[in-house]
């Protein structure tokens, strides 16, 4: 009549296809707020967005339900309220700011009436928005480097195989299957034959029919027994196993190369938003390769590979000679990670000052060494909030920028911008990596 | 109540709650249930979820099986949001209006509260969904599941089919007219001859057919062929096309000249759903008011007994209280009245006048006052009447005092608000008629009503809204539902408001 169920180990996640179509109506809020938010963000730890995900407010704009419903305002109403104290009949109260009374908006059952609307994103959902549209930079002279290992797959049914591949499920099924068709007699038959022979056999005298009843019982018994032993319960027929073929898996690994001047002239400001390049540099790559690892290298007048922690926020002093920074690159690239197994990509932050003819050996180890080998370069130069000239003209600047103007003509792979506040680094991070139209691309070579 | 005695064997000790326990408990609240009360029950089936199962159920307006809509989805992240920061608690059950009678119960419940949950939905729901009229003439408790399942399967094809968008489009535009799919105040036209004729035939085809999309379904039955409708005059049009028609969604899915066989299926199944659901949102204060009371009856019963200790009664009582709490106009938790606390105090009441009549019982309520049955005389009231009917009926002068009920009067066209009723004997009759009508649907909800399409002029759909006391609908809403009413029917749609005014 009654009974209880319990519910709890039922799958997860039942409503997850209206929250994938809830995702999708909203995708254009949602954009501009992750992209917003992705600006603003204060990065502390290497990665910006919590596991737990990251809580957004869109507008509500294109997300409400209209309906039907009186408005709150005018005609003549009347509300039963609780709680008289004092009033008496004909007491007047000065109707309540806003013209409406209590009750108003009654229609409007899921308070569609606020403009916003806050809902927490997963780290998952998060990056997927914020690199909506963006893809690996056009690979022009390498492919992606893959390696591959050998892994397991299931591969269908055999009929042979070793016993703890047993698919108990398609057996059984089988097994049923011929147990049907070659009417295999059933326990149940046997031992009601069975129960009527003891009852008959019971019984001190027999009449002759029963006698021959008996006979014959025996004799359908019989029969049954000897079906039952040749249609065997399970045959080897039935077997099945599941099989597994070993495959080979691609694995893809890339390695980033944070590069920063870390001399006097690069204050918090400028290694804030370095910092920021850096990270979406590699949340984006994180998504697209399986394995991703971060080298730190900053330089002054020397270079030296760091940890995350000193490279943004130790004190260094000295000059500035970038090339340093370059060949610590190559050297590592060549003690750790061989360019057909991995794939390489630079990022380079600077204020853009060099000593002397530094900038020509930085131009020539890119064209040369760097570049050959890596995916993708990316050059961010950071300059002065003041220094409009420089950011609305890509020709000004000084060596170490006209130099790289050069690599970039010879070099597809290779895009350098200037940034001057934090607002920047998202819009020039797309444009790095938007897809790009061959034939514009190619133009400027 | 007697006095205080110790629990002699308890039917539990301690909070936590296991198959077992809950299993007596049931058996235990059963028989005070259907012997002492006397309530008629669907079998139970309660289930135990979690508190994310709970957030589930809550986006889909509570049913078990829902189709796939983006609205849900948003439902579900904003509850999940106000849960997870806890400004939002959970519901301790859900109760579906289903044969078997379905109740969630949520897995964090103490023993004490799984019990109290067990009374109320278990039994006081459920009573209440087997016996109401309403729900008796107008929901399928035996058929909700497999409709559930046949409109989720549904709609998933059509997203196969013809795409999410296509889908969505015609989703969206069937909820913004859900309040207008209902038949308030008669059944659906039925099936001419031909059109049952027909339906066999279809149904025939149906055997042969395939795909869930090719399914014999009501909603491509008995639409008019254009030719049919085209030569009509007006008058013999507004037979043929049965006008005017309140349930605009029905219109639309048998008439419109755009729609394809599936939309309209799509329009049915919203228009179903919102069928389904409308006994309940006639109900709220009568459905709450008589679980309430069963609840409140069988714990306190249950205590008499010895069945429960005395911290799992005060534990109950705790918990009954905050829900009955009715804050008063100008508190700042004020919103509005309180459905549980009206129902309750009102079934109550009525007990009370059975029990305990006064004088003025005996003169409002010469019926029933000093009625020695006053168990029947609750579940008559339960079985035959809505809140605006019960409120009418049965509110007495009585609680109009212990709520200290007042009218206050909203007129645009004077400058003040003004008190017109307070609870005295004067005001008691008004009072309960401008209650009543607080919770009457019909007047509640826009009266909108399809009046005229022309399908041989310019096709125009003519809606009326009927303007009663001065109350026009919300504009800026009210251009959006246009918009999605004009997709449907595929030429212009006009509404226009006639103004009545009410008596009194």
């Amino acid at each position: 009549m009654h009974h209880f169920i319990d519910r709890r180990a039922n799958p997860k996640g039942k409503s997850l296809g209206n929250r994938q179509r809830f995702l999708r109506r909203a995708r254009e809020n949602i954009k501009e707020r992750v992209d917003q938010s992705v600006r603003g963000k204060s990065i502390q730890s290497g990665s910006g967005v919590p596991d737990e995900g990251e809580k957004v407010t869109i507008p509500t704009r294109g997300l409400k339900e209209p309906r039907f419903f009186h408005s709150s305002k005018g005609g003549l109403r009347r509300h039963v309220l609780p709680g008289n104290k004092d009033f008496v009949v004909g007491d007047t109260i000065k109707r309540p700011q806003g013209g409406a009374g209590e009750g108003g908006r009654k229609a409007s059952e899921d308070g569609d009436g606020e403009d916003e609307f806050s809902f927490t994103l997963t780290q998952e959902e998060y990056l997927e928005i914020l690199f909506d549209g963006l893809e690996l930079p056009d690979l022009v002279e390498k492919a992606t480097v893959e390696t591959e290992t050998i892994g397991t797959r299931r591969a269908g049914l055999t009929t042979a195989g070793t016993p703890n591949n047993l698919n108990l499920v398609r057996t059984m099924r089988n097994s049923l299957g011929r147990r049907i068709a070659l009417q295999r007699p059933t326990t149940k038959s046997q031992r009601d034959l069975e129960e009527q022979i003891a009852e008959l056999e019971a019984l001190e005298e027999r009449t002759p029919p029963q006698e021959a009843f008996l006979e014959e019982l025996k004799k359908r018994l019989e029969g049954i027994i000897r079906k039952r032993k040749v249609v065997g319960y399970i045959d080897p027929l039935d077997l099945r196993y599941d099989t597994f073929v070993p495959e080979k898996i691609r694995n893809s690994r890339a390695v980033v190369f944070c590069l920063m001047d870390v001399s006097g002239s690069m204050q918090e400001r400028e290694k804030d938003l370095a910092k920021r390049f850096f990270l979406l540099l590699h949340l984006f790559l994180e998504r697209c390769y399986e394995h991703t690892e971060l080298v730190f290298v900053r330089h002054t007048h020397h270079a030296q590979e760091v940890d995350e922690e000193t490279f943004f926020y130790a004190r260094e002093t000295g000059g500035t000679i970038v090339s340093t920074a370059l060949e610590k690159m190559k050297e590592i690239i060549e003690e750790r990670y061989p360019p057909d197994e991995w794939n390489i990509y630079g990022a380079q932050a600077s204020d853009g000052e060099n000593f002397g003819n530094d900038s020509v050996r930085c131009k020539n180890l890119l064209l040369k060494e760097l570049l050959p080998v890596s995916q993708f370069y990316a050059y961010v130069e950071i300059v002065d909030e003041a220094a409009e000239m420089l950011l609305n003209n890509p020709e000004a600047g000084e060596d170490l920028w006209q130099n790289y103007r050069e690599v970039k003509e010879q070099a597809q792979h290779f895009e350098m911008q200037r940034v001057s506040q934090p607002g920047h680094i998202y819009p020039i991070f797309r444009e790095f990596f938007l897809p790009k139209v061959k034939g514009a691309q190619n133009a400027g070579s | 109540m007697q006095a205080v005695r110790k629990a002699r064997k308890p039917l539990f000790d301690g909070p936590e709650w296991t198959f077992e326990l809950m299993e007596k408990a049931r058996d235990a609240i059963e028989k005070i249930a259907l012997g002492d009360l006397g309530l008629d029950v669907y079998p139970n089936q309660i289930e135990i979820i979690s508190a994310e199962q709970m957030l589930d159920a809550y986006s889909c307006v509570g049913l078990p099986l829902m189709y796939q809509h983006w609205s849900f989805g948003k439902h579900f992240a904003r509850d999940e949001t106000l849960y997870r920061t806890g400004r939002q608690g959970l519901a301790y059950e859900i109760v579906i209006n289903s044969n078997p009678c379905i109740s969630y119960n949520m897995e964090e419940n103490t023993m004490a509260m799984q019990t109290l949950v067990m009374a109320h939905a278990a039994f006081g729901h459920n009573h209440f969904f087997k016996n109401n009229y309403l729900f008796q003439q107008w929901t399928d408790a035996s058929g909700i599941h497999d409709y559930l399942a046949f409109a989720k399967n549904y709609i998933a094809a059509c997203e196969e089919r013809y795409g999410l968008s296509a889908v969505e489009e015609v989703l969206d535009a069937a909820h913004a007219l859900q309040s207008q799919g209902v038949f308030r105040y008669g059944r659906p036209p039925k099936p001419t001859n031909e059109e049952l004729v027909a339906m066999q035939k279809v149904r025939e085809g149906y055997e042969s057919g395939q795909s869930v999309l090719d399914i014999w379904t009501d909603s491509t039955m008995g639409r008019d062929t254009l030719e049919e409708v085209e030569d009509a005059s007006f008058s013999a049009r507004r037979k043929l096309m049965n006008l005017p028609q309140e349930n605009v969604l029905y219109f639309l899915e048998k008439h419109s000249p755009v729609l394809e066989a599936w939309q309209c299926e799509i329009l049915r199944i919203v228009r179903m759903l919102a069928q389904y659901l409308y006994p309940q949102k006639q109900t709220k204060v009568m459905n709450e008011g008589c679980a309430t009371f069963v609840h409140y009856y069988i714990i306190n019963k249950l205590y008499e007994q010895g069945q429960i200790t005395e911290g799992a009664y005060m534990e109950m009582l705790h918990s009954h209280t905050n829900v009955v709490m009715q804050p008063e106009y100008d508190d700042p938790r004020y919103s509005g009245i309180n459905p549980y606390a009206l129902g309750f105090a009102m079934m109550q009441d009525i007990r009370r006048i059975c029990e305990d009549p006064t004088e003025e019982d005996r003169e409002w309520f010469p019926d029933f006052a000093g009625d020695p049955d006053w168990r029947k005389v609750l579940r008559d009231a339960w079985a035959n009447y809505r809140d605006e009917s019960f409120i009418q009926q049965f509110l007495s002068p009585h609680l109009i005092r212990k709520f200290k009920l007042f009218t206050l009067t909203n007129d645009a066209d004077l400058p003040n608000l003004v008190v017109s009723q307070i609870h005295n004997r004067a005001g008691y009759k008004a009072i309960r008629r401008d209650l009543a009508k607080q919770y009457d649907l019909a007047y509640l909800e826009p009266d909108i009503q399809v009046t005229d399409a022309d399908l041989r002029g310019d096709r125009e759909l003519k809606l009326t809204h009927t303007v009663r006391d001065g109350i026009h609908l919300d504009e800026e809403d009210q251009d959006e539902v246009l918009k999605h009413l004009r997709r449907l029917w595929g030429y212009d749609v006009s509404l226009d408001a006639v103004e009545t005014s009410s008596e009194n």
